[in-house]
């Protein structure tokens, strides 16, 4: 989804900028209560797997291809803010070296991949958290959809800026039902690499997964990480379970 | 932590690795913008970007003939250039947050300790 130089007009490219921008530099304030020792080496190591991931498009219908944006997965793993500087470097990286998405249009993506697909993945994912059984499976359904929802949003977003300030004439309804169809698809892929990767993380090390924090506490994945022979980890719920 | 860190070793070489071998398989079709654009009529306004001669454009590296290994070059380069940036911009945040006085955060004086120890090795630009 990462949106060229061109498509969108100045005024709505500096808008989106500025909206970027503002993201950024909230997530920069915010991220220091989420970063400690054991999520800043995770944040690394997540950003450069998203970028990994991102090159791997996958085939959807009609001769048309996706790749994960990562926004609900990063956020789940390392916490939301932290996610949006992630995502930014991603997306900076992307624009500068790769000439992945447009230069002037790197506000634009930040908006979209960073700030949206982040937003709306990991808000979802909080809402379903908190109805949804507590546990593995539980966790693992509330990222998967709010990975899926995170990618048709995304694009809908982008067909509204299309429609503020798109340089082509064409009618916004089937730039509508096109990007919201195709990206349908692609969230159903972001959906599955999503819950893949959650699911191999927290299988070997749950601790380590930031969005996992309150089962850790509440000891719901306890047994397992027992099983799987986990040394480090217990110091953390042995309070909570003497209480 | 040191189990930490050999998680974070292994997830690097599995970025490396989906990077540098793997996205010689990932479907070259046009991604869901692109086709839409297509599709459209909207795709010829888009405009090469300013950095459309990086060597590293496209995800390719420029002078290396062979597709493969040029692509791969490229996904390892930008894994561990990402690696660099986002690692030590969350370190950095990390420590400056850690050397406040945000006694609130319960999670260790431990790596409180540590950061005072490395303080003055770096950030000398001592933004705050």
């Amino acid at each position: 989804m990462h949106v060229p130089d061109g498509y969108l007009d100045a005024a709505t490219t500096a808008g989106t900028a500025a909206v970027a921008a503002a993201g950024v530099a909230l997530a920069l304030r915010g991220a220091r209560r989420e970063l400690d020792e054991r999520t800043a080496p995770m944040a690394g190591l997540t950003a450069a797997f998203v970028f990994a991931v991102q090159m791997m498009n996958f085939p959807v219908a009609y001769g048309t291809s996706g790749h994960l944006i990562g926004g609900a997965l990063t956020a789940v793993l390392v916490g939301p803010w932290t996610a949006v500087l992630c995502m930014t470097v991603v997306l900076l990286v992307q624009a500068l070296v790769f000439a992945d998405g447009g230069l002037t249009a790197v506000g634009t993506n930040v908006t979209l991949m960073g700030l949206v697909a982040v937003g709306v993945g990991y808000g979802a994912f909080r809402l379903l958290r908190a109805v949804l059984p507590a546990g593995r499976t539980g966790l693992l359904a509330a990222a998967g959809v709010g990975a899926f929802l995170s990618v048709p949003v995304a694009a809908l977003v982008f067909v509204g800026l299309f429609g503020l300030g798109g340089v082509a004439d064409v009618s916004l309804g089937s730039v509508a039902v096109a990007m919201g169809g195709v990206h349908l698809l692609i969230g159903l892929g972001e959906a599955a690499i999503t819950v893949a990767v959650l699911g191999a993380v927290l299988a070997v090390r749950p601790d380590l997964v930031r969005g996992a924090r309150h089962l850790q506490r509440a000891t719901a994945l306890a047994p397992r990480s027992e099983t799987a022979g986990r040394p480090a980890a217990p110091a953390a719920p042995a309070p909570v379970e003497a209480r | 932590m040191t189990r930490t860190r050999t998680f974070v070793l292994v997830g690097v070489v599995v970025a490396l690795l989906i990077a540098g071998v793997g996205s010689w398989y990932a479907s070259s079709s046009p991604d869901g913008l692109e086709a839409t654009a297509a599709e459209q009529g909207f795709d010829h306004t888009a405009e090469d970007s300013a950095t459309a001669d990086s060597p590293l454009a496209d995800y390719s590296l420029a002078g290396v003939d062979d597709a493969r290994l040029s692509g791969g070059l490229a996904g390892v380069a930008g894994v561990l250039l990402v690696l660099l940036l986002a690692g030590g911009l969350t370190l950095a945040l990390r420590r400056r947050s850690a050397g406040t006085r945000d006694g609130a955060d319960p999670r260790d004086e431990a790596s409180t300790h540590d950061v005072s120890s490395r303080h003055e090795v770096d950030d000398p630009a001592g933004r705050r």
